[in-house]
């Protein structure tokens, strides 16, 4: 199984742009499946992006993001070459995490 | 006295008759035949005079080849295609062996690879049209395995992966020389410019009439190259669909009874639209609003 992470890093002098696209189901606990069964929420809680030992971009998230999230910032510094841990965790314990090198 | 009105009206009909033969006699009159090479150039040429701005390969991406504001969001999207998660999927169903060992390699020409753009072909043998999802489906059943959902899911990722390994091969739909194949063709034609549905609205109404212009916060996309960046994640879905995703769901907003997905007019309806479009290279999978 592939990574549920895409991340794609570029360095451009002084700071570096990410974006990155989380597969992820995100049910909110408020759907209902075809039967009418409440479909339980499954989502990802946090997200963390670290740069050489320090957390980049921490986010707190709930029911309310969109399935398969996508995410884009950019932080100070950070040179070509360099690994980006990329991390998730969901409501139900489950994670996942991917190192990507900054281009 | 009523017999010899009818009579006299009768023989005034033979007469016209008569007339109308001897006038069309003399001129040669065209045969009432198909001809959809004719046919597919005045609709080429047509959307060519409508948006001469558009190159002609450019119809491979609907809407994006005439709104500019939209062609610049979706290359911001794809700097990050929504649809790599089927892709990869798919890519993966696409390699793994059946229970008995073949694969999907062994039902196409060229292993699967590359050969979106000869999709949908009549098939001489059944008399009908063959489309990829069918294809597909067909192939699962000869190899003892249960056919796919046709609208979402893995089916949408096979083809998506089929369609990636096909990029930038035009369409190449043949018409052959077959009384059945000229009447799929037809019958796909006259679905197309049928009005249906509380709207009353046909497929050419929008994609044809209305191209390029607004329907609250869609533009319409031209009815040349709509087929070739199938499947598509669509951002309204929120997932992959395929063409009889977007069939049926096009049925739906014009207020009529969707057909079955694969049911026989939807074939042939993407039959008449992909030969339309013969010449316009393969986009899919695509993303869409």
């Amino acid at each position: 199984m592939a990574s549920t992470i895409r991340v794609r890093a570029q360095a451009n002098g002084t700071s570096t742009d990410v974006q990155a696209l989380i597969q992820h189901p995100m049910d909110s606990g408020f759907v209902k499946d075809a039967n009418g069964a409440v479909i339980p929420p499954h989502h990802i809680e946090t997200v963390t992006f670290e740069y050489g030992g320090k957390v980049v971009l921490h986010a707190d998230w709930g029911p309310a993001v969109s399935k398969d999230p996508y995410v884009k910032f950019s932080f100070k510094g950070g040179a070509k070459g360099d690994p980006l841990v990329v991390t998730w965790v969901d409501n139900l314990g489950k994670t996942d995490t991917v190192t990507a090198k900054i281009a | 006295m009523p017999n010899r009105r009818i009579r006299a009206r009768a023989s005034l009909r033979v007469a016209v008759l008569a007339a109308a033969v001897a006038v069309l006699g003399g001129a040669a009159p065209a045969p009432d035949k198909t001809d959809p090479l004719a046919d597919q150039k005045a609709f080429q040429a047509s959307f060519g005079e409508r948006f001469p701005q558009v190159p002609f390969a450019d119809f491979a991406n609907g809407p994006y080849a005439v709104s500019a504001p939209m062609r610049k969001q979706w290359e911001d999207i794809m700097q990050f295609p929504p649809y790599d998660f089927a892709l990869d999927e798919g890519k993966t169903a696409f390699e793994t062996p059946f229970a008995n060992g073949k694969s999907y390699a062994d039902c196409f020409a060229n292993k699967g690879i590359g050969v979106r753009q000869d999709f949908p072909y009549f098939d001489t043998k059944t008399g009908e049209v063959a489309t990829l999802d069918g294809t597909i489906n067909r192939c699962r059943e000869a190899n003892g395995e249960k056919p796919l959902p046709y609208q979402v899911g893995l089916m949408a990722s096979i083809t998506a992966y089929m369609a990636e390994t096909s990029r930038d091969k035009p369409f190449d739909i043949k018409i052959p020389d077959d009384p059945r194949a000229r009447a799929a063709y037809e019958d796909g034609k006259e679905y197309f410019y049928t009005r249906r549905g509380q709207l009353n609205f046909s497929c050419a109404s929008c994609h044809v009439g209305a191209a390029g212009q607004r329907l609250r916060g869609d533009i319409l996309a031209p009815a040349i190259g709509i087929l070739a960046a199938f499947p598509i994640y669509r951002s309204d879905w929120g997932s992959m669909g395929t063409i009889d995703r977007r069939f049926t769901s096009c049925s739906a907003q014009m207020r009529s009874e969707p057909l079955p997905p694969q049911d026989k007019s939807y074939r042939d309806l993407e039959y008449f639209l992909s030969y339309m479009s013969n010449g316009v290279p393969i986009s899919g999978p695509g993303t869409r609003p």
